[in-house]
């Protein structure tokens, strides 16, 4: 996909000196880099933050999250791949623009640009229906995407990723199932009854759904629509004051013995913590529940694998993983996904229909009624690919290489060894970027940071001492700095801290530490304004 | 761009220190409004006697273009008739929204209020604004609760 930009991403990533190669003239070395392998052009790669490991089995380190300013790359990664996406050259304002309001959407790299763009002009058909020659070609690109989902999150089962319109709508899902299951109805066909050996809990008047302190409203709100139509009561798992789940409290919540969901966000979109989802998991499995995670800020920033969290349903919202809006990812585990019964009814969805009765098709389609957004699709197929050929451009590639392969299972392990090091690289990017951002703000008197958790993401909250968030962001936008300022869908968590709205940025991939230290110019900027 | 025109010093002033904040203990009227886009809030007390605002106290939480309306607010139409008071709603929401109306509202507003017309170049920030003018409204219609949305 786009091995144009891959390579000319590549070049530039390996000699500064071109960097400057505009757009659509090719790289001298097509299609091979021969300084990956060379030492000269890439002096004590050691000294690189990013290389932490030469091992294939590289898992995200934990403890890095007090890494120094003084520890920067050499060659920082937002500097490499800028390039690879056109908006951020946008001026804002009459000013360079800086985009940290990347937990709310992120931007799209040309290759998904190019990718949509090809799909409508070169594949645009209905899937899964066409006899002809543009259908064959547009299921075919559907379907791969469906496989490419599949290994950016470590599925054990194509079948097992379903498309949906957003996160939200994946959440939605699994809610209404869940009521349709506990009001006793089929999950094969509009007629019948729930399976008695059905591996789903059915939810009862008095029986408990678990989510955290810092749900985002959509991952709490279906849940008390599912508790108004059962009779079920949503109970939160309290917080600390850094904002870490308290896991005292949540133990002692499960000890009741009523708790049949766990609904938990992977990492706070508001304030940024990276919560303990496996020990989580094991603990509500342990207890009878099955469980949910909402994995919205996760996917584009964080080595999202489903098997090893043992998550029962995993959500991603695909714009934030530089793919188009409006399209999401529900992962289930096969067993559950089959026991679920139908979200909504439609073509796609039937194995046989009659004015009797319907049955229903197998999973992937029994959830996937109607025309999907195919465009979406290929756009998310191709964002995963542009992450996966990022690991080609990054200068520890050299350090993986050694291992690629080793002691990754399926056939697919190459790509999800690149992914592995895309994820990890970008992990410890936007982590530096944030303790940057963070240590400079704090410096600043009257600056407050909200969420301080030991293991965070990219996502960096704070108030400041008598100036409402919202005016934080439009002096920050006269600036042509993009933050977020309000309660970011999490209401309850402001209600928490005891205040109504922080101002929030967020970090990407092709962010720079320059931009970082824009945001606290800018913050000094909004003190001055309103002292 | 120049944010000092969206943030001038009378609103920064306003800002500072509000006036009319807090309650009207005798109020017979009042109203609560919400911008649910982001958590404003505004919590209007109002007394009237006969047709007139006697007396008229703004509490509540927000940024500082709804703060600063809201204080200009309750200054300018204290003393007013309700139907002077829902004239100048009008006008307000005209000279938030529109161009080149400035003087027939200024001749309503005053000057001090005309500051506030700079959040037409900030479509976000209109909501701000006419906050606790639509309470204001609200509140002498009768009405207890009004959003932005």
């Amino acid at each position: 996909m786009s091995l144009r930009i891959s390579e000319h991403t590549a070049c530039r990533a390996i000699e500064p000196s071109l960097r400057n190669i505009p757009k659509g003239l090719r790289c001298p070395a097509q299609g091979f880099l021969p300084w990956v392998s060379t030492a000269t052009t890439i002096p004590n790669p050691e000294g690189v933050a990013y290389l932490r490991s030469n091992s294939s089995q590289v898992r995200f380190p934990t403890s890095q999250t007090n890494m120094t300013v003084a520890q920067q790359p050499p060659i920082e990664l937002g500097q490499t791949i800028r390039n690879d996406f056109p908006i951020l050259s946008v001026i804002a304002r009459g000013k360079p623009l800086v985009y940290l309001d990347n937990a709310a959407t992120s931007q799209k790299p040309l290759a998904v640009i190019e990718a949509l763009d090809e799909y409508w002009t070169e594949a645009n058909a209905n899937v899964h229906r066409g006899v002809h020659f543009l259908s064959e070609r547009a299921t075919e690109r559907f379907e791969t995407a469906r496989e490419t989902v599949r290994r950016f999150v470590n599925a054990g089962d194509t079948n097992e990723i379903i498309f949906t319109k957003g996160c939200t709508e994946g959440i939605n899902l699994v809610s209404t199932g869940l009521q349709r299951h506990s009001a006793g109805l089929s999950a094969r066909s509009t007629k019948g009854n729930a399976d008695p050996n059905s591996p789903l809990p059915k939810i009862n008047p008095g029986d408990v759904i678990l989510v955290s302190a810092m749900e985002h409203h959509s991952n709490l709100v279906p849940w008390q629509m599912l508790a108004q139509q059962t009779g079920a009561i949503v109970k939160p798992i309290p917080i600390t004051e850094v904002g870490e789940i308290d896991l005292e409290a949540y133990a002692q919540l499960l000890r009741d013995n009523r708790v049949k969901v766990v609904a938990i966000v992977h990492i706070s979109n508001s304030i940024g913590t990276i919560n303990p989802v496996k020990q989580i998991l094991a603990m509500a499995h342990k207890a009878g529940a099955i469980t949910l995670v909402d994995g919205a800020q996760a996917g584009p920033h964080w080595l999202v694998d489903v098997q090893d969290l043992d998550a029962d349903f995993y959500t991603l919202s695909c714009h934030k993983i530089y793919a188009p809006t409006g399209i999401g990812v529900l992962y289930g585990k096969r067993h559950l996904l089959e026991a679920l019964p139908a979200y909504q009814g439609g073509g796609s969805m039937v194995r046989t229909v009659s004015f009797q009765e319907t049955s229903y098709a197998e999973i992937p389609a029994k959830f996937e009624p109607g025309t999907p957004n195919i465009a979406g699709v290929v756009g998310l197929g191709a964002a995963i690919e542009y992450l996966e050929s990022l690991s080609e451009a990054l200068p520890f590639v050299r350090m993986v290489r050694a291992g690629e392969g080793e002691g990754v299972g399926d056939a697919g392990s190459g790509s999800r060894q690149k992914l592995q090091n895309t994820m990890h690289a970008i992990h410890q990017h936007e982590l530096l970027l944030a303790n940057r951002a963070t240590q400079l703000l704090s410096e600043i008197p009257g600056v407050n940071l909200i969420g301080t958790a030991a293991e965070k993401a990219g996502i960096v909250s704070f108030t400041i001492n008598g100036v409402h968030p919202h005016d934080i962001g439009s002096i920050l936008d006269g600036e042509g700095i993009a933050i977020r300022a309000g309660h970011h869908c999490c209401m309850p968590l402001m209600t928490r801290y005891s205040i109504p709205a922080t101002a929030r940025a967020s970090f990407a991939l092709y962010n720079t530490l320059e931009e970082a230290d824009a945001l606290a110019a800018g913050v000094r900027k909004v003190k001055e304004m309103f002292t | 761009m120049d944010l000092r025109e969206l943030y001038q010093e009378v609103i920064l002033d306003h800002n500072k220190r509000p006036r009319n904040k807090g309650k009207v203990i005798n109020a017979n009227r009042h109203a609560e409004g919400y911008n649910p886009l982001c958590g404003d809030m505004v919590a209007l007390t109002v007394k009237t006697e006969g047709d007139k605002v006697t007396d008229i106290a703004f509490d509540g939480q927000g940024c500082a273009i709804s703060t600063a309306s809201a204080s200009m607010m309750t200054e300018a139409v204290k003393g007013k008739t309700v139907e002077e008071a829902e004239e100048m709603f009008k006008a307000f929401q005209k000279m938030v929204t529109s161009q080149g109306v400035e003087p027939e509202c200024e001749d309503q507003l005053g000057e001090e209020i005309m500051s506030l017309a700079g959040v037409r170049e900030h479509p976000v920030r209109i909501k701000c604004a006419t906050l606790a003018w639509h309470a204001l409204h609200a509140a002498l219609q009768g009405e207890e609760k009004v959003t932005t949305e």
